[in-house]
């Protein structure tokens, strides 16, 4: 390869620098990719591990390990270590390993920026880390930080915010750089309409991100001042409301959960024409429908709000807009099941969990539209049905794909195949405890208990008990596909595998052309053939 | 800017990592500061510092390798798709601060005046001789007596700075693409220069406000909004001349052509956002 023009001709043909700073100073996409890769994988345990914590307490009425200040703690960081430390970080990671490969482009558009968005991911996620430690204890508001509960936060405050901040910096800088590489670096005949809609997902989330995290940014730097500076933003008694902070936060907010859920629709939209061996149905309904649902995005927020007291204009609007949300989400759904109708389909584990997706997601997004209905939100507002919800459209959405993404593209990656047959059992005891684990708290949430509290009355006993139970279960099965992929990367089955890994996979993306590994620097001169199969 | 050769990718940096060291320190500094530890605000000059002098290595390692040639076209085309995007998240950014005063201003004043019928009746029943009106520091009276800010004495001079520096701006990119360099680097003195006056009358306007004017950032709704407004353009007002002041040296290196001058252009284009923030403030928080 030559990556640089004549100065540095020694760096013809050359691999990863040695020793673990190679690690520290990257700027190889690839090297970057698995960064996040395992950074978020390691978070991932992180805010399992709380949440485990939480269900134990939870196990049965009456406190049993915690403290309820702590347990406040849990729930808070177990959303925040999951959010911006495990789901994103890992489509991140995706994204690094996978843009670049897909669109033919020898590496990410601002490689520099790259390793530093990195680091201030770690950096922002360690300030938050730090917080456990601290007098007062983490912050205990829940992760959206409502003033004026979170201005009660002990000395853990200022350093939740500059967290806040710090991944903000990371997210806008990756997302320009993911932008700035699909815009200018696609390989020629590569256009826009011929991108892999993981891509397509990628430039839409992309731009999500540049829109709102600097409104989140803004939000809590004026938690801060009202905490320190005397500013009157989030008090009445100085003209302010805090009602205010709940408008600014969901509109980074809503978003914000669309930026987790896109990249999961393109890969799911990746994986699932590969195994049913089919081009994706309806592609460019496909990119319409991304588009509408992000633009839909922007102008749904108040419907986390129902509750706080709204004119009944802004109740009806609310509504009406977030029903429509389900039109391009229908349109996704139907295209996937479509793609899968008379397809030849095989059923690896990466297409188990891409239909498990596509089953449980729906049953997530139906409960979404219960609750887009105001009037029947102030029955379900801040109960279990909305943790029911929110972690339907979570796990074994995000979460799923991003195991199916992994058991995907790991071969590809590391040139071993994985063991299907423990592939294959992590992904039942998975499908079936998230079930287990999710589906009482629905029945939890109906008949009335609140969300965020430590202890709760007899009657809800028996559900909690099985919810509990699933969470165990499920939580440990991670433990296999831990254990899985540091025997992929090891060595594999001992498997060699091919260029195309899985049959017929060269017709749908650029990536099953390259060696398995691929190389250290892949193409430095832009590739000839486009594959079209996915369109 | 060579038309020909592969995309540039650098293969080890260091700089990146160094910065955000800087910059983790300088947060930990300030919140342990906030906090009242004694080492906080030493921590934060020492990891500013830090964040400063790494930031200086990077941008000079950029110049070096934008001077030898070793950007193509389409490296340049990264950069300004960069910073464009940048300056989009800028905007995104103000646009709260602006989002608040309204909302505010347009929506919870009137509630807590009891006019309407929104969320705040019920805080208008807490205070109910509370009359709505602007500006106003709330029913609390939170801060005391305060004069606000008028338009048409420094904030009015200020604009006609900031406008005519945006003129003297585009008088210096126009020497650089004529290549007149004495154009050039009189168009940037004047821009940098008009930049530091803005800011040195800022500062004058804030210590009039709290010294005569009793107007401060706790001044209730009124005092947060235009402090955290004006305050955090001020601050981008003291980067854009900082950047430009570093073209500026570039220029009077001999850097930049006429097909090659992304830092002058990522300098511009930031400058002419922090000036129509500026107009927004005008219009918004001085004169209506």
């Amino acid at each position: 390869m030559s990556a640089v023009v004549t100065e540095h001709d020694d760096h013809h043909d050359h691999g990863p620098e040695k020793g673990l700073l190679r690690w520290v100073f990257t700027t190889n996409h690839k090297d970057i990719g698995t960064l996040y890769l395992v950074f978020a994988l390691a978070m991932f345990f992180v805010g399992g591990t709380m949440a485990l914590i939480i269900r134990s307490e939870l196990f049965q009425p009456g406190m049993q390990f915690v403290e309820p200040q702590f347990f406040n703690s849990m729930t808070t960081m177990h959303a925040l270590v999951m959010v911006f430390g495990a789901v994103m970080p890992a489509f991140v990671g995706l994204a690094n390993w996978m843009i670049p490969m897909m669109i033919g482009a020898p590496d990410m558009a601002l490689p520099r920026m790259n390793n530093m968005s990195f680091w201030v991911l770690v950096a922002g996620v360690l300030l938050l880390a730090s917080t456990l430690f601290m007098e007062g204890g983490a912050p205990a508001s829940g992760w959206t930080l409502y003033p004026p509960l979170v201005l009660q936060t002990g000395n853990a405050l200022p350093f939740a915010i500059f967290s806040v901040h710090l991944l903000g910096i990371s997210s806008i800088m990756g997302a320009i750089n993911i932008i700035a590489t699909i815009f200018n670096m696609r390989a020629p005949g590569m256009t826009l309409m011929k991108m892999p809609l993981f891509v397509w997902t990628w430039l839409i989330t992309a731009f999500l991100l540049i829109a709102v995290m600097p409104v989140f940014a803004g939000g809590v730097t004026m938690l801060l001042t009202d905490k320190f500076f005397d500013t009157s933003f989030f008090d009445a008694a100085g003209g302010g409301d805090p009602v205010l902070y709940q408008h600014i936060f969901w509109f980074f907010g809503h978003p914000e959960v669309y930026i987790m859920i896109l990249p999961t629709f393109g890969v799911a939209s990746t994986i699932i024409p590969v195994f049913a061996r089919k081009p994706l149905f309806g592609y460019s309904s496909m990119v319409i429908a991304t588009i509408g649902i992000a633009f839909l995005s922007f102008i749904v927020w108040s419907h986390h709000m129902f509750t706080v007291g709204m004119p009944m204009a802004g109740e009806l609007y609310f509504m009406y807009a977030t029903m429509m949300i389900a039109i391009p989400t229908g349109v996704k759904i139907f295209n996937w099941t479509a793609t899968m109708w008379k397809g030849s389909m095989t059923f690896e584990t990466p297409m188990l969990f891409s239909i498990a997706f596509v089953v449980l997601f729906t049953l997530g997004g139906f409960t979404g539209l219960m609750m887009a209905l105001a009037p029947l939100d102030f029955q379900y507002h801040d109960t279990y049905f909305i943790v029911a919800h929110f972690h339907y459209t979570l796990v074994p959405a995000s979460i799923f794909i991003l195991q199916a993404a992994a058991y995907y593209w790991l071969p590809k990656w590391t040139g071993h195949m994985y063991n299907e047959k423990l592939a294959q059992l992590h992904f039942w005891l998975s499908a079936i405890s998230v079930n287990i684990l999710f589906f009482p708290q629905h029945f939890l949430g109906l008949a009335g208990m609140p969300r965020r509290i430590p202890d709760y009355a007899v009657q809800f006993a028996d559900w909690n008990m099985i919810s509990s139970i699933g969470a165990f279960i499920y939580g440990f099965s991670q433990l296999i596909f831990l254990y899985i992929v540091i025997q992929t990367i090891r060595q594999g089955t001992g498997e060699k595998v091919t260029d195309e890994v899985w049959e017929d996979a060269k017709k749908h993306g650029l990536e099953w052309h390259l060696p398995s590994p691929p190389p250290y620097h892949t193409f430095t001169t832009p590739p000839k053939v486009i594959p079209t199969e996915h369109i | 800017m060579s038309t020909s050769g592969n995309y540039y990718i650098p293969h080890k940096a260091t700089w990146p990592v160094m910065v955000t060291i800087g910059l983790l320190l300088m947060l930990v500094g300030f919140a342990n500061h906030l906090n009242g530890s004694t080492i906080g605000s030493t921590l934060m000059v020492l990891g500013l510092m830090v964040f400063l002098l790494m930031l200086a290595g990077w941008f000079t390692l950029q110049a070096i390798e934008s001077e030898s040639g070793m950007y193509n076209t389409q490296v340049g085309v990264s950069y300004r798709m960069g910073m464009m995007w940048f300056i989009f998240s800028e905007i995104m950014f103000f646009a709260v601060f602006f989002g608040t005063l309204w909302y505010t201003r347009n929506l919870v004043v009137p509630w807590l005046g009891g006019i309407g019928d929104g969320p705040g009746r019920s805080s208008h029943e807490l205070w109910q001789s509370f009359e709505a009106m602007w500006p106003t520091n709330g029913p609390g009276e939170v801060g005391g007596d305060f004069e606000p800010m008028g338009a048409w004495g420094i904030p009015f001079f200020n604009t006609l700075i900031l406008l005519t520096s945006g003129i003297t701006c585009t008088w210096a990119h126009h020497g650089l693409l004529a290549k007149n360099r004495d154009q050039l680097l009189k168009g940037l003195m004047a821009t940098v220069g008009l930049g530091f006056l803005f800011v040195s009358l800022q500062a004058f306007e804030y210590y009039e406000a709290y010294h005569d004017m009793g107007l401060t950032l706790g001044s209730g709704i009124y005092g947060s909004t235009f402090f955290m407004l004006t305050g955090f353009h001020g601050f981008h007002v003291c980067v854009g001349a900082i950047i430009l002041s570093v073209v500026l040296f570039r220029s009077w290196k001999g850097h930049f052509t006429p097909e090659n001058h992304f830092a002058f252009e990522a300098a511009a284009w930031y400058w002419h956002f922090v000036d129509v923030v500026w107009l927004g403030l005008f219009v918004f928080v001085y004169m209506l």
